[in-house]
């Protein structure tokens, strides 16, 4: 189809069917994500999630067949922007669509495929990731939890045993994708499989996990003789770790889904300029405002680097040496800022209850704890460094992994 | 001339900066430079070096089409700045081009305009900024006073770090007019009550003291006063204070390139030296921050062919994250180096005392940092 077409008919569609409450920034509890237990906070909410779900455009570029809406892939920058443009929320934030299908897509059998895409495309299934686990953060290709074939034929099953750490919302969740040892003999990376796991199976238990910054979306769990039939097993048997590879590179994507038509976290401007100046609009401390400008204007040397790598990702130029930086320079800067926050607020910043919901007064301090999860969730900071310097400055590998 | 404006260059624009690639990586370099500063020209640059970059048009590319020159667009000069800096190259683009001739152009008369760009465009003229006077930038703030006299105006004072001041056929001077603000004055060489005297910079580079001892110039050659004159300084220093910060990613880009090198190259330990985790979380910071730099530069860039009401932002935005990585990719690579970096046989030296020189001209960090929080009003 003409794109100017196209994208008339998508603003037409959007404009008509995208409620107003719903073209507003979101926050985190307003969320919805897709699954068995998906829940609604409004009826703008539903209304926006049925009618993006009966279009196919849950999964808009997947074939129908399996529940999506059949764009080509200029199709779908054409709604991507055009959302963007009329800042229309996610109808439903789902792991499996946006890091799960695309393995699947490519690598997943045919039954697979129609098993696990359609309940996907429409939001009836949540998905979790089962990769981490407490002897296995940095160094995840050293996991342990074990997956062992019983049986043969249609009748085999996996049985597994040990444990998960950092899975989000894994007590909400109604499967999981997760690497498991299925080879203890052989260099590590090539005794790893990847396994698709009914979380209501016998012998899972699933529990979350309280942060400094209190409640939190991580949970443990544990597999105590889980039987996952075989035909779960995603790729190769042992050819996990590859699997596993091509899911991670689509997290960065995904991640991006996140953020967009987010809520902005604080401002520390507005923060902070309260407590720059006395009741004569005098400036108390010149070093906290040199301190603040200089998160401000890290922070626009981000956002003007995002915009870059995006022009420029459009125009077909290499952009993985700059892309390769992203995660770990506004993970550092959320960091920064914070703790400048935290200075600047002084006695103000320090109160603290156990109540949930907490006083909003609060929440610069949760904020803070908090954004350590930042720089060591989906690959610390130190990972990145060592993916910058090997792959993008081609640095000679030492001693370590 | 409107043009449609992008972050990133367009081809014509990217040619450009590639031919300033080839072309400097020929006639420029450490080498070059240090044949330069032994020959003692008498202005302070390779005055043949100049005359090919006349030839090549970069002294014309933003200038009007009306007066000779080619009105290409800023983007382009600054990939042109940027590989001046990758090369070490000295020449007076900066300083007669875009700070002396971007005054005239931001508010001399049409006649002004008509006299000088043909000459700024083909080289065989040169103009020269004076706004500094103390140690620290201020530009808004002089001591020269320029005092109403007869028909025209007479000049007091002492202007520093005018960057290539000597051989300039006329000056461009900053002056507090008495109940008006600040003026900017065009000033002949060689008018009576006019000193030049040069000054010795660490990075070699001709620069000089102008001492205006009553100078008289005509009506005339008072471009503009009180805001107007702001406004015009403001804007050139913004253009200028961008080419310095893509001369500056140019410099840090090509220290990066030959301290990665040497990390890999040098043997300690019976191992590449760039195989220790610790120098290679150093080197990956530096190259984050080179890329931040890199997308401000374009940013500013982008800002001034498109006229955007952002532009003073962005400039302080560049200049102080270029003054900043200046100084620490240039500090970080003699440290990799160890003692080699330190002698002054090796080239590591020169682009230490250049990027110093690059920070701290038109505002350092803290002068921009500052800046930038007034210009978001706190």
């Amino acid at each position: 189809m003409n794109e100017d077409l196209f994208r008339e008919e998508v603003r037409q569609w959007l404009e008509a069917n995208c409620p107003a409450a719903m073209r507003q920034p979101i926050t985190s509890e307003e969320m919805v994500w897709g699954g068995s237990e998906v829940s609604f906070t409004s009826d703008d909410q539903r209304l926006w999630f049925d009618r993006m779900r009966d279009k196919g455009w849950f999964a808009p570029d997947w074939p129908v067949a399996y529940g999506g809406g059949g764009l080509a892939p200029r199709q779908l920058r054409v709604l991507e922007a055009e959302m963007r443009r009329l800042g229309c929320r996610q109808p439903q934030y789902n792991l499996g669509i946006w890091m799960l299908a695309p393995v699947l897509l490519e690598l997943g059998t045919e039954a697979q495929k129609r098993e696990h895409l359609l309940p996907m495309a429409q939001g009836r299934v949540r998905w979790c990731q089962g990769f981490s686990e407490p002897n296995a953060g940095s160094d995840l290709a050293s996991l342990k939890t074990a997956a062992r074939l019983e049986g043969e034929g249609d009748d085999a099953v996996f049985v597994v045993n040990g444990s998960k750490l950092w899975t989000s919302y894994g007590d909400r969740s109604d499967w999981m994708y997760a690497l498991v040892r299925t080879d203890p003999t052989v260099p590590k990376q090539q005794g790893i499989s990847f396994l698709l796991i009914d979380m209501k199976s016998p012998g899972i238990e699933v529990k979350p996990i309280e942060l400094i910054s209190g409640k939190s979306s991580f949970c443990a769990v544990f597999f105590d003789n889980v039987r996952v039939p075989r035909r779960h097993l995603v790729g190769p048997l042992n050819g996990g770790w590859g699997v596993a590879k091509k899911l991670l590179a689509h997290e960065r994507a995904a991640m991006s889904k996140f953020t967009e038509g987010g809520a902005p976290s604080h401002d520390p401007l507005d923060v902070a300029r309260p407590h720059l100046f006395d009741e004569q609009g005098q400036l108390r401390e010149p070093a906290l405002r040199d301190q603040l400008a200089s998160v401000m204007m890290d922070a626009h040397a981000f956002a003007l680097t995002h915009r870059r790598v995006q022009a420029q990702a459009l125009a077909r130029q290499d952009v993985s040496g700059p892309a390769s930086i992203m995660k770990l320079v506004q993970t550092e800067q959320e960091v920064a800022k914070y703790e400048l926050l935290m200075r600047a607020l002084g006695a103000d910043g320090l109160q603290w209850t156990e109540d949930n919901p907490h006083p909003p007064s609060q929440d610069v301090a949760r904020a803070w704890l908090l954004s350590k999860t930042y720089t060591i969730a989906g690959g610390s900071s130190e990972v990145q460094l060592n993916i910058i310097a090997r792959r993008v400055l081609g640095l000679p590998a030492g001693g370590a992994a | 001339m409107s043009r449609s404006v992008n972050l990133l260059p367009n081809d014509e624009q990217r040619q450009l900066g590639e031919a300033a690639q080839t072309f400097l990586a020929e006639q420029a370099g450490p080498a070059a430079w240090r044949r330069t500063v032994a020959a003692r020209h008498a202005h302070g640059f390779d005055q043949d070096l100049w005359r090919q970059v006349a030839e090549m048009g970069w002294t014309a590319a933003v200038l009007p089409e009306a007066h000779g020159g080619l009105d290409f667009g800023w983007q382009g000069l600054g990939l042109v700045f940027e590989a001046l800096g990758r090369h070490l190259a000295c020449t007076p683009l900066l300083s007669s081009v875009v700070m002396g001739g971007g005054a005239v152009m931001a508010c001399g008369s049409e006649a002004q305009q008509a006299h000088w760009f043909p000459r700024l465009a083909s080289g065989e003229a040169r103009l020269a900024l004076a706004v500094d006077e103390r140690s620290r930038h201020a530009p808004h703030q002089a001591k020269t006073v320029a005092q109403p006299h007869a028909q025209g105006w007479q000049l007091h004072g002492t202007k520093t770090l005018v960057l290539d001041g000597l051989g300039a056929d006329a000056y461009v001077v900053s002056a507090q007019v008495p109940g008006a603000g600040l003026g900017l004055f065009l000033v002949p060489a060689g008018a009576a009550g006019l000193t030049v005297e040069p000054i010795q910079m660490l990075d070699q580079r001709p620069t000089c003291r102008l001492h205006l001892d009553g100078v008289q110039i005509d009506a005339q050659a008072c471009l503009a006063q009180g805001a107007a004159a702001e406004a015009a300084l403001d804007q050139v220093l913004d253009r200028a204070r961008l080419c310095l910060s893509a001369e500056a990613l140019g410099l840090v880009d090509d220290v990066f390139a030959r301290t990665l090198a040497y990390l890999k190259e040098r043997i300690q330990f019976d191992v590449p030296i760039g195989s220790f985790q610790a120098l290679q979380h150093r080197a990956a910071r530096l190259y984050c921050d080179i890329e931040l730099l890199r997308s401000a530069v374009m940013a500013g860039f982008e800002a001034i062919d498109g006229n955007a009401p952002d532009l003073p932002l962005l400039a302080s935005l560049a200049k102080a994250r270029a003054s900043d990585l200046a100084e620490r990719v240039c500090n970080e690579a003699v440290q990799m180096h160890g003692g080699i970096g330190v002698t002054a046989e090796y080239d590591l030296g020169l682009y230490l005392k250049r990027g110093r020189v690059l920070a701290q001209t038109l505002g350092d960090a803290t002068f921009h940092r500052d800046r930038y929080a007034a210009l978001k009003g706190f």
